[in-house]
């Protein structure tokens, strides 16, 4: 059997060539992100703000009547509903602010969400409630720190790891890695107005670890050469470990796609938003590893020595008394 | 090196062979299959986001409990001080901001009442810890207000037993496999797979159900009372419906000198037989029974007003002294809410109030059709996979297939044995680990095909692929426990449930991806003893 193969052996692609253009996009495009998001806002879900939510989807209706239902909602009187289309178009999400008093008394959202379901079935006798979240406010802050919490100390403790394994620089280039998939994962949660919500929080978690997965192997492959070519200068090292893991990156960033193509073309809508910023992690979390982690390396200049071994005291007794001194 | 020694080989499949058992009745229930009821049937289960149901958390108040713990020294002093026979007279009581104060009429006498109440202030505990700081001011008023170890205490105590009555209640509303936990020191999760309407729950676990009943002050003024002025000694408490109080808003009644009505043997939703309105029967155990009697028999012919949660349900007048232990609560109920409230009253009153914080409800059609679509677009992703990893590697990329499903397998089996709850995120999880998983032995292969090209022989190159590719793998699985561990401890919800999927995954890939392929690989190499690797 002939195996495929999709890269040849020995490619000498010059890849970190081009470290400085791209670093610059790169920067330009972490601080757009960064813009957006801090401008425009990312869409939060009733995780994050806290209020009600309530997915509905229309049996018989190609599409969701939303600006019928938003007209509806309205008057109900309790304030106006921002209501989305997720997955299939006629899947929608309806959420509103809790009302005034909520928070001690919890009969009141209650109310809220069986005035407002009732009033969709009875103007729409195909609408099937798929689920009603109501979160107070003090609820969702917790819920938003605590994801903040856990990402910033999972990313802190892996730098710690990778500089005591590696060295000092090794860190910091993962670091930042991880910065600018998020960065950007972010700004296009920004940029389309997508709902952030904890799953997506869950997304990130998955995306940081493919993306660091990639970035240990590129820099284990580094930590090699720069045991063995001792003299070698450093983007010439850099971009020999490249070529040398090419085939395992594309090998491995296609077997996930492949899977995850098949989770965004049929798998269930709920998870879309999902399975789309992974999607996208694995394309920037791939990038990062070679044009973010690898040149930062040469800017923090990594001592070429970190990787030889040093002699301890009785290997130098041994080696002295070899050499009969 | 191509030597496996025999113990291991027989390890490595009894380990692979109990896991991948373990997944079997998670696999054939999905299928609808069944399992032999006689053995032990772990299973995965399913999050409600993929199942359907309901999920609430629950909120108690601590200042509640801290208000509590006031009222309730408040009682212990005056009783404490009137069997004293010292004749000391204490006035000005309050029980307002936080602390209890009072004022000792004789000045003289506040010695005596600080050794008094000294015995009522100490910790229950081994800890040593006072509940309570007892303060002098102005010479003879008392302030005594409760420590915050002592309260924190009592929260802890009040939410264990909040815990066994929620549960109570929703055992005995028939709901299936609820989870009931504690979350953190003030909270309570419910969770209830496949419940659609929270509503009938939600009224149970919303009802504190403290039943009192308390003698009516037929002093007090009606103009004072609708204004919410109460006399000295009394307190005003609004009705459940104005109705209920022939028109008045509230009624006043006696602070003290009423009974609670916790001590019950048994409460049922009956039928009054004469106007065939849905009440609750009320039986008291002994003690309840004899100070139920003792009050109706001192107050024959005053008017008492039965109390719940804070809202008179009716204020009867004693006609006769009641002594058989058992009485009928009239309110306006419905048959379902004179039910909850039975429920509610057998179970016990939750010693503080609960506030639903947080709640979701998925649909099962949701949930079902999730469900089905995932287990397609996994299905369908994982055979793409395998096709494209076979025409990669051949031989080797079968190894890596056998492997995955294994994973896959001993997963769930793990997950199953331990009990976890896979959910949405969980499957995030599941992607990744999987990812990770090809990528161990992507990086093997290609390493091989490297030692290979590089001139190795056939045995030293797999060898060098086994050995050099396990570096990388190593530190990345590191890492990703690391990140695992921390998001386990500091997240909620959705990122533990990524979290612990995660931990799971990153072991079992290790295992399967390395250890197992390594041992088919070996042992084909001794097998076959091939001159080359079509790889």
């Amino acid at each position: 059997m002939k195996l495929l193969k999709l890269v040849p052996d020995d490619t000498n692609i010059h890849f970190l060539k081009w470290r400085v253009p791209f670093y610059v996009v790169s920067m330009i495009l972490i601080a757009a992100s960064w813009g957006l998001v801090l401008t425009k806002g990312l869409n939060l879900g009733v995780d994050f703000v806290g209020g009600q939510m309530i997915r509905v989807t229309f049996e018989r209706s190609p599409a969701a009547p939303v600006v019928e239902l938003r007209e509806q909602v309205d008057k109900l009187g309790y304030g106006e509903p921002i209501i989305q289309r997720y997955g299939k178009p006629n899947e929608i999400s309806i959420r509103m602010k809790l009302p005034e008093g909520a928070d001690s008394d919890a009969a009141l959202s209650d109310k809220m969400a069986r005035t407002i379901t009732a009033d969709i079935k009875k103007n729409h006798p195909d609408a099937r409630i798929d689920g009603v979240d109501s979160v107070s406010g003090k609820v969702s802050k917790e819920l938003g720190w605590d994801a903040f919490k856990a990402l910033g100390f999972a990313a802190l403790a892996v730098a710690a790891y990778i500089w005591i394994r590696f060295e000092w620089q090794f860190g910091v280039g993962a670091l930042f890695a991880l910065f600018h998939d998020v960065s950007l994962t972010l700004g296009l949660f920004a940029i389309t107005g997508m709902e952030f919500d904890l799953n997506i929080v869950a997304a990130l978690l998955t995306l940081i670890g493919y993306s660091l997965n990639d970035t240990i192997v590129v820099y284990d492959r580094i930590r090699e050469n720069m045991k063995k070519f001792r003299k070698m200068p450093m983007p010439e090292l850099l971009d020999l470990s490249v070529n040398e893991t090419l085939a395992r990156t594309i090998v491995t960033s296609l077997s996930i796609l492949i899977t995850l193509a098949a989770l965004l073309l049929l798998g269930p809508d709920v998870i879309f938003g999902f399975t789309a910023a992974i999607t996208l992690g694995i394309f920037v979390g791939t990038y990062s590893s070679i044009y973010m982690a690898a040149p930062i390396l040469i800017w923090l200049k990594v001592n070429p020595n970190s990787f030889v071994p040093t002699e301890t005291a009785l290997e130098k007794q041994e080696r002295l008394a070899r050499e009969g001194v | 090196m191509l030597e496996f020694p025999r113990w291991k080989v027989i390890w490595l499949w009894m380990i692979t062979l109990v896991c991948v058992i373990a997944a079997i009745p998670s696999l054939t229930s999905t299928m609808g299959l069944s399992w032999p009821t006689a053995l032990p049937e772990p299973k995965v289960n399913l999050g409600l986001d993929l199942a359907g149901g309901s999920h609430i958390l629950l909120e108690a108040d601590p200042s509640q409990v801290r208000q509590q713990r006031i009222e309730g020294m408040e009682e212990s002093v005056r009783t404490k001080l009137r069997q004293d026979g010292k004749n000391i007279r204490i006035s000005d009581i309050s029980n307002r901001d936080g602390a209890l104060t009072f004022v000792v009429a004789e000045p003289a006498q506040v010695d005596a009442v600080r050794e008094a109440i000294l015995p009522l202030t100490n910790g229950a505990g081994l800890t040593g810890q006072r509940d309570w700081d007892i303060n002098v001011s102005d010479g003879n008023r008392f302030i005594l207000k409760p420590t915050d170890a002592g309260v924190d205490q009592a929260v802890t105590q009040a939410m264990d037993t909040a815990v066994e009555v929620v549960r109570k209640r929703i055992d005995a509303l028939g709901t299936k496999e609820p989870t009931i936990i504690r979350s953190g020191p003030t909270r309570i999760v419910v969770q209830v797979p496949g419940l659609q309407d929270p509503q009938a729950l939600k009224n149970l676990l919303g009802q504190t159900a403290k039943l009192e009943f308390k003698l009516v002050d037929t002093a007090a003024l009606p103009s004072d009372v609708a204004q919410g002025i109460a006399p000295a000694g009394s307190e005003i408490v609004p009705f459940i419906s104005p109705a209920e109080g022939g028109g008045m808003p509230a009624i006043a009644v006696k602070r003290l000198g009423g009974i609670r009505g916790d001590q019950l043997t048994n409460a049922q939703q009956t039928n009054n037989q004469q106007t065939n309105e849905p009440v609750v029967n009320i039986t008291f155990n002994t003690e309840g029974g004899a100070k139920f009697a003792k009050l109706t028999t001192q107050n024959t012919g005053k008017q008492f007003a039965i109390i719940l949660d804070g809202k008179v349900l009716s204020a009867p007048t004693i006609n006769e002294p009641i002594l058989g232990g058992s009485a009928i609560i009239s309110g306006r109920f419905t048959a379902e809410s004179a039910n909850a409230l039975a429920i509610s009253l057998r179970s016990g009153a939750l010693p503080v109030d609960l506030k639903v914080v947080e709640e979701r409800t998925v649909g099962p059609d949701l949930g079902a059709d999730s469900i089905r679509r995932g287990m397609i677009a996994m299905g369908v992703g994982t055979l793409a996979l395998m096709v494209f990893i076979f025409v990669t590697y051949g031989r080797f990329g079968m190894y890596a297939n056998v492997a995955l499903i294994v994973n896959v397998l001993m997963i769930l089996g793990i997950m199953a044995v331990i009990n976890t709850t896979l959910t949405l995120p969980g499957i995030a999880g599941f992607v990744l680990t999987i990812g990770a998983a090809v990528d161990a032995n992507v990086l093997i292969n290609e390493r091989i095909r490297e030692e290979r090209h590089r001139g190795r022989k056939v045995v030293a190159a797999v060898e060098m692929g086994y050995k050099e590719a396990s570096r990388a793998i190593f530190d990345a699985n590191i890492t990703n426990v690391i990140a695992a561990v921390l998001m386990f401890a500091f997240g909620s919800g959705p990122v533990k449930g990524f979290a612990i999927v995660l931990m799971i995954g990153i072991v079992t890939s290790v295992f399967t991806a390395v250890t197992l392929t390594r041992m088919w690989v070996m042992q084909w190499l001794r097998r076959a003893r091939p001159a080359d690797l079509n790889l």
